[in-house]
Parts: C-alpha cells; structure tokens; sequence
C-alpha cells in the first residue's frame, strides 16, 4: 500500500463506513416502500371508498319545500294561500369558528392598507380582533334586522355544548332574508320555505284552520285535507364547501310536485256578514260563545259556519286553545224547541194526527210521575198554535201519539245522534237515547228537543228535509253541484204545511217577531234551552237557538244561530238569536240575488231603486 | 492500494465537468432542486386559489435560496469546519434569546425580531448542529467511545430541548435526527444503537407523561383517526380522502376538489402533498418520492466521494436529515405517522425551511466540488 495523504488519510480510509450507507440506503428504500405501498393503497385500493367519502363531504342533497295548495271559496276568492318567504337558521359551531376565508381576506386587506408583505404577530391579533368586533357587529345587525331580543345570537355561541342547529327566525320576508345574506356570516343559513297567509283572517279561521311551523295542517281544512294540499317536497343535489355552505346548484333530482287547490263551499260574502253579525251579537249579550251555520237548502252546501270567540290565524301565538274549536260543527248543545216542527211533521207523515187536530194544554200535563209545562196555559191549540207559541204539551201530546220506534226512527234519519259528515276533523255526532230504553217520559222530552244533542250543523242539515219539500240532503263543505245522498224523509205536502206553521212564528203575536226578513216569507223556530250542568238544569243559564229557512216558500237558505248563555238580560231564542237571523238571512239573500217575495216589507229604499 | 487504482478512483474531469467544478455546481443535484421547485410554484398555484402574491413570495424565496446555496458552495468546506463551533454557539445563543425575549408567534416562540427581518434560529440550529458533531467526532478516534458519545450526546440534546421548549416539536425532531445521523455515520456500534432504541422503548411511558395534550391527541388520533373525525381526526381523514380520490391517474392541475374547497386544511403548507396526490395521482406520488430518493442518492455519493470525516460525516448526515423531512411529513399526510409540524421539504409554502435546505445542499455542493485531485 502506497500511502499518498500520510497517516490521517489512513484513518481516513478506515473510518469511512460506507458499510453505515449502504444500509441507510436500504433502509430508506425500504421506508419509500412503505410510503409508495401507502399510496397504492390509498389511491387504488381505497379510492372508491375515499372518492365516495369525499363526495359525501361536497355533494349533498337538500330537500326543496314544494307549494301548498289554496283554499278558496266558492267564488274563489283566497282563504289560505302560501308565499314564498326565508327561515334564518343557525348553526352556532360554525358561526363561532372563525372563517378562514373571511380572515385571509382581512389579512389581504391589511396587507394592502399599510403595504406591508408580512404580518406580524401582532398584526395578525389586531386583524383578528377586528374581525371579531365585526362578526360581532353583524351578528348585532341581525339581531335587530329579526327584530330579535339583543345578545339572542350571541348568547347561542356561549352555549355549552354548542347546539348544531338552531331557527333563530322563521318565516321572514324574503327582503330580509336577502339582508342578511350580504351580512355573508359563515354558519348562517336561509332557507326558502313558504308561509301560509289567511286574507281573511278571523272570519274563516275555524273552517279553514291553520298551518304548524312546518308547513303540516293542524286544523281545520288545512289538517283534514292534508294529503291534498300538501304536494311533494323535491330534492336537489348541491356543492357544499368546507364551511358547509351551498356554493352551487348541481342539479333537480326530483321537480318538487305542487299541492291541489281546494274549493270550498263557502261563500266568502255570507260568511263575513254572518261573522260580523254574530260577534255583535255575541258581544251585546254577552255571551260566553256563539255559532252559526249557513246551509243551501237546494244541495246541502255549507256556505257558511262562523263561531265566537275566534282568532286570527295568521297571528296566533297566544291564544287560548278553545278558541280554535270550530263549535259550530264540533260541539253539541240539546235543540230544545227547534226540534218541535219535526214532531209535527212526523206525526202529520205517519197520520197519527190529522192537520187539523186540536190538543187541549192546560199548561200542566202529568205524564207518570213527570210533569211538562208550558210558559202560559194556552188553552186549546191547533198545530200551526203549537208550532207558533212552541208549546211542549201539544208536541208532547203528539210524541205519544206515535209509537217509540216510529219517532226515534224519523229523528235517527233526519240525522240527530249520527255524524252529518262534512268530513271536517273532529266533527261531533251528537247522541239520542235508544227508543228501547224509552219511557212516555223520554218521547215526551225528545218531543220538545231535550234528551238529545247535536251541533249547529246537524240542526241545519235535519231542517233541509222541512226547507227542500220533505228531502234531506247530505252537507259538504266542498263546492259542489248535486247532492247525490238527498233522501226523501217527508212528503212534499207535510213538507210544505210545516213551513206554513213555521211562518207564523215570525208573525208579530209569534214568538221570533225579531227574525222576520225585510223584503222575504221566512219560516222558523225559536229554542230557548235550559243548560244543563252536574246537578241537571241550570236555573240561569240558556242556549238561545233560533233555526229557519227564507224564503218561505221556496227556501234557498238554512240558517241555525246558536248563542250559548246570554247574560244582558234576555236570553229567549226569539230576542236573542232571532235578530240575527234576520239580518244575515236578509243579507245573503241578496248577496246571492234571491227575488224578494214580500213587497210590503221591503226597505223603502230597495224599493224605490227596484221601480 | 497502489497508484493505479488510486488514479482510476480519482478520475480527472472532462472540460465541461471542470467548468462546473468552477462554477462549483453539482449539475444532478442542482437539476433535481430546480425541478422540485418549480413543481413547488405549480402546486402552490393551484392551492393558494391562484394568489399572484403568494407565489412571487415564494419564487423570491426560492431565488434568494438558490442563490445562498451557490453562494456557500463557493466557500471551502475547510472553511465550514473551522467555523462549526462557533456557529453552532451562536445558535445556541439565539436560541435562549428566543426563549427568553421572542415574539408569541402561532402560540410558539420561535421568532427573533431583527428590526427589519425575523430569524428563526431553529432553522439556522438544523444545519450547526450536523456541523457541530461531525467537527467534534471528525478529531476523534473513531468509532466513538463512551466518553465521546457522553459529549456528542449533550451537544445534541442541548439544542433540541431548547427547540423542544418552544415548542416545536417537528424541528426538535429534525435536529435530533441530524445530529443522531452523524454518530450513526460515525460508526456508532449497533450495540449502542440498540441500547439507545431499548431504553427509549422504556422511556416511553414517561415520554407520554410529559406529553402535552395536543402531542398525545395527535398520537391517538394517528392510531384511529375516525375516534373524532370533526375535530382532531379531520386532518388526517381529509388529507387520506384527498390523496385517495385522486387515484391513479389524478383529477389533473388545478382539479383538487378537496383543498379547492377548502375541506383540506393547510394545504399550502404541511399537507401539500394531499393535494399534489389528489391532482397527480398514484403516478405523481411516486413521480415525486422518485425525485426526493433521486437528490437523497446524490447527496449521499456526494458522502461517499467526500475526502475527509468532517466532510463525509457532515453530507451523510445532510442527506439523512432531508430523508427524515421527507418522511416524516409524507408519512404524517398519508396517515402512518402521527402529526408534526414539518413541511415537505422544496415544496410546502414558508420561507424559511427552503433557505435552510437549500443551505445545507450549498454545503454538499462546496464538499463535492472542493475535492482535491492529484496531478497526474
């Protein structure tokens, strides 16, 4: 060995370890194995699950709120229609972060605003807490752009643990919504959703019913014909980014399908003179509530059903729940005297009484143990008197005239203890005691319209089988044109004899003077019904109920006026009750363009202009 | 060995190969950098939505790294070892001083404010400290001896713990995996090496208990990443579902969806290699590991043709140094190795990692081109 360097260059040669290379060689090849391995197996065995987790982390299908269908009325004018507004929701996690694009931006700005490449540390905390103090601002400005309490959204981030979600308003004008969109405030949300709107508010309201914050009917028609109006809400795929916002619109998977109309069979004009008319009512005699129902005589058609006390669907929030109940077709009261034309007609249909029988009241009638009274002792009646002065020992009289299975028979028919089926949710049936169990007692009780209940509504529909010449009609309160379940209950003629009786109720010595109809023959009957509480009749307190029918002759309307517990003073159907019948029944005459059949009553006015 | 083969050995270089070693440019490992560089500028491109700004910074960077590389490859290595403890003394120096008075930086204290510019001595510590045990060791009887290891042992462990402290663990690791890969080409005996592994396997649980919070949840995290995939496992989720939805052939440049769209965080910096993956592919991951094993080859034929131990040890220990960047950070992306802050070497955004690289191949540029050569 020549030695070229001198003795260090040996050491050199002998403290080289190349051998300590080599391995390091193999063992990085051995790590970038590792790593290459890791990749195949990230990008070519795994790249159909990680492709798909990827997708699920950008695209996302959101679901699309589909149009509810209208109510109408039979004019079709709106009763429930729904806009287009914007709900704010918030996620507070993403809210509170910071946003990193928002801050970068700031960073950017800073840069520019002082020229400078490089952010200090301090800079860097100045620019963040001055995009604290403007999240702060924002979220401020849209506090009061909801008109939301203060710190309502701020005090959502100091939540521990943080909700993910949280409506801080719903249902806001889409103005608004596009207000805070420019507030570009990362975790904040706007959804386009649609706001049910009721134009007519109070008057409908129990007819029409309402709608719950996710657009699902919770009364009314809006609940009953769900299915219908509601549609099918669509869905579309969307591009989220990371701070999950949609950034873009990829596409429709599923067109969202538009709920169905609904057409109801109320005519809005009626039902907003009914409405103003019995809330008069109500108030003046302070009552405890009132309904009142409309029906066409013709075809069973419910043109209207009002009730006090009601709401305004469109601002609800605190309202007593009962305020909802559409009493008119869900709760039962008994019928008290209005039910004596039926009797009559009864007794008259199966000729247990000639028309031109005569009872004899003495104003006290044993039967049993029981004693029926009348108001007056009204001596010796014949049936248009009974009917007139609504005496309870004439019909009772007749009610024992008849055999139980008999009469029960022709109540059960003209619909008293079954539903009327108008399909309104909730809508009562009323009971009647089966004729089996009855004693004279009971047929004598029926007879004058107490041991049976039914609603404003089952009243009205029993008095189209007086009003339509002796054919009961199913009620709707959908538009239509026929009635295809009309059945006959009574003749023609006892039909037509009973009005005639009835008329004479509104004559001056009858006892509902105050329905009378200015201008139009109308038929009726008053029912001042004891109510009944836990101990059994109440002394004080009255159902004041007057059912007719106009015109006389030929009637287009049916109208049952309910009021429950008058307490100004009167409280007799006739006073209280009668009135508005008058006036609403006059009304909707002329809103749907009857001919008046009575000159000599006519307002002078209306007759001067008609000449 | 006679003269012969030390002739053969020592090969006189052709013109253009003499231009070079003027220029002292080592043509491979100069191309290898530039290219890296460049596909730095092409990714940064793509995920700094196309910031015209970020990417002059950093091509000025990469200019003024150059430039110092060719600056040191200038200077003999002879230089370089004389002036090793000095420069790694003032390190030290500056390090404390950062402790003691540096600028809350990112919750770390890493920054020394020089009035106009900021110094982060850990990087200027990555390279002293190679230089420092390779200066010491290179006059000692070698393979080292217990007591030689006892020194070498505290002249490395000094500066880590100060980074450590910092704390900045990624750059604590690199130092320590330098100044370790010195004693390792020192021919540090297996026995020692083995011993140093055991005791450190038995030292773990203590480890885990000085852990900080964080440090420990990264380690659980790498271990199931789906405990907490919104939270401390999204990083390593995301980045796997990047790389992974690039597959073979990648969604092309500029076509990562996932940094795009901000679901990748850092994706300029440490997990830049997510979104080279998802836009390459399997092909541009393995595309890039070649280029990086490429310049580790050459660094380490640099170690092997170097002509003294300072130089020798110093390179090897360069080259080993740039490996563990290298995979550490790459293993940390793809999800088998736990999280630590250190940057993929050439292409990760931030200035100061690049200058300190391409420092240290200035360095293996002076050794390899600072070779003496007998006359013939």
């Amino acid at each position: 060995m020549i030695d070229l360097r001198g003795k260090p260059k040996t050491r050199e040669q002998e403290y080289n370890f190349s051998g300590r290379r080599k391995f390091l060689v193999l063992f990085m090849m051995t790590c970038m194995l590792v790593l290459m391995g890791r990749a195949v197996h990230l990008q070519v065995l795994n790249k159909q699950f990680l492709k798909a987790q990827g997708d699920m982390r950008q695209i996302d299908d959101v679901s699309v709120s589909a149009y509810r269908g209208m109510i109408k009325d039979r004019n079709g004018s709106p009763l429930a229609v729904s806009t287009p507004v914007e709900s704010i929701a918030v996620n507070p996690k993403e809210l509170k972060a910071e946003d990193k694009n928002q801050l970068r931006q700031m960073e950017k700005e800073f840069r520019r605003k002082h020229n400078i490449e490089k952010l200090t540390d301090r800079d860097k905390e100045q620019v963040m807490a001055d995009f604290r103090q403007e999240k702060a601002l924002k979220i401020r400005k849209m506090e009061k752009l909801l008109n939301l309490p203060a710190k309502k959204i701020a005090n959502l981030l100091n939540e521990e643990p943080l909700r993910p979600f949280a409506y801080v308003a719903r249902r806001v004008n889409p103005g608004l919504g596009d207000q805070i969109k420019e507030l570009k405030l990362a975790g904040v949300y706007i959804e386009r959703e649609f706001k049910r709107f009721y134009p007519t508010g109070g008057v409908s309201a129990h007819i029409v019913g309402f709608t719950n914050a996710e657009d699902v009917g919770q009364e009314g028609m809006e609940s009953g014909y769900e299915k219908l109006l509601k549609g099918i809400s669509g869905s579309k795929r969307v591009l989220r980014d990371g701070q999950r916002q949609i950034i873009d619109d990829i596409e429709n998977i599923k067109a969202p399908v538009s709920g169905n109309d609904l057409e109801l069979s109320i005519d809005q004009r009626i039902q907003y003179l009914a409405y103003r008319e019995l809330q008069l009512a109500v108030s003046a005699n302070k009552a405890k509530s009132g309904v009142l129902v409309v029906l066409d005589a013709k075809n069973g058609e419910i043109l209207a059903a009002v009730n006090q006390p009601s709401f305004n669907p469109n601002t609800r929030s605190s309202l007593k729940e009962s305020w909802y109940r559409n009493r008119a077709l869900t709760d039962v009261f008994e019928p008290g005297s209005t039910v004596k034309p039926f009797v009559v007609a009864a007794a008259l249909e199966g000729g247990y009484v000639s028309r031109n029988a005569t009872f004899a009241t003495r104003g006290v009638y044993q039967i049993g143990r029981n004693t029926v009274k009348d108001v007056h002792n009204y001596g010796t009646l014949d049936l248009t008197h009974v009917i007139k002065k609504s005496s309870n020992i004439g019909v009772s009289m007749m009610a024992l005239k008849m055999p139980p299975k008999y009469f029960w028979d022709v109540y059960h028919r003209l619909g008293f203890g079954t539903s009327a089926g108008s399909g309104f949710p909730g809508e009562a049936n009323g009971s009647m005691l089966n004729y089996k169990n009855w004693h004279d007692i009971d047929r004598a009780v029926l007879s004058f319209g107490y041991g049976l209940n039914c609603s404003a509504l089952q009243l009205a529909r029993a008095y189209t089988a007086l009003a339509d010449d002796g054919v009961l009609h199913s009620v709707s309160l959908l538009k239509r044109e026929e009635d295809d379940d009309a059945v006959r209950i009574f003749s023609t003629k006892t039909a037509k004899s009973v009005r005639k009786m009835m008329e004479t109720v509104l004559m001056k010595d009858g006892t509902a003077y105050e329905a009378r109809v200015d201008g139009y023959t109308a038929a009726g009957k008053t029912g001042t019904v004891k109510k009944a509480d836990a101990r059994g009749y109440a002394e004080n307190s009255y159902f004041s109920v007057f059912a007719g029918m106009a015109p006389a002759n030929d009637p287009r309307l049916i109208m049952v006026v309910m009021i429950d517990e008058p307490s100004a003073g009167q409280y007799y159907g006739g006073l209280v009750s009668a009135p508005v019948f008058s006036r609403v029944m006059a009304g909707a005459l002329r809103i749907l363009e009857v001919p008046p059949d009575q000159e000599e009553t006519m307002p002078v006015l209306l007759t001067q202009t008609s000449q | 060995m006679n003269i012969e083969t030390r002739r053969e050995q020592f090969q006189p270089p052709s013109m253009l190969g003499n231009i070079l070693r003027k220029l002292h440019i080592d043509i491979p490992l100069f191309i290898g950098l530039l290219l890296t560089s460049l596909l730095s500028i092409a990714i940064l491109y793509s995920t700094g939505s196309q910031e015209t700004a970020i990417l002059i910074r950093q091509a000025a960077r990469i200019g003024l790294a150059f430039l110092l590389m060719i600056v040191l490859a200038h200077i003999d290595p002879y230089q370089f070892k004389r002036y090793s403890a000095l420069l790694f003394g003032l390190g030290i120096i500056l390090l404390v001083a950062v402790l003691i008075m540096g600028q809350i930086g990112k919750g770390a204290q890493r920054w020394l404010e020089l009035g106009f510019f900021r110094f982060q001595p850990s990087e200027m510590i990555k390279i002293t400290t190679p230089m420092m045990i390779a200066w010491y060791l290179a006059d000692q009887p070698l393979p080292p001896k217990a007591k030689q290891l006892l020194t070498a042992a505290i002249l490395i462990l000094v500066p880590t713990f100060l980074i450590a402290k910092q704390p900045d663990l990624g750059t604590a690791l690199l130092v320590a995996s330098s100044g370790a890969g010195v004693l390792f080409f020192a021919g540090l005996s297996w026995r020692f090496i083995l011993g140093i592994i055991a005791a450190l396997a038995s030292v773990t649980p203590v480890i885990w208990h000085f852990m900080r919070g964080y440090q420990r949840d990264r380690v659980l995290t790498l271990l199931d990443p789906e405990s907490d995939p919104l939270g401390r496992g999204y990083h390593i989720i995301q980045s796997k579902i990047a790389i992974g939805s690039g597959g073979i052939y990648g969604k092309g440049w500029l076509g990562s969806t996932q940094s795009e769209l901000d679901f990748l965080p850092e994706s300029s910096t440490d997990f830049i290699f997510a979104v080279f993956a998802e836009e390459f592919g399997l092909f541009g991951s393995l595309g890039l590991l070649g280029l990086y094993l490429l310049i580790i080859g050459r660094c380490l034929y640099i170690a092997t043709q170097a002509q003294d131990t300072y130089s020798r040890l110093l390179a090897s220990s360069l080259a080993f140094t740039f490996f563990v960047y290298v995979f550490v950070n790459i293993g940390m992306v793809i999800g088998i190795l736990p999280v630590v802050g250190i940057p993929l070497p050439l292409i990760s955004y931030g200035g100061t990692s690049i200058v300190t690289l391409l420092a240290g191949f200035g360095i293996l540029m002076s050794i390899h081109t600072h070779r003496k050569f007998l006359p013939i």
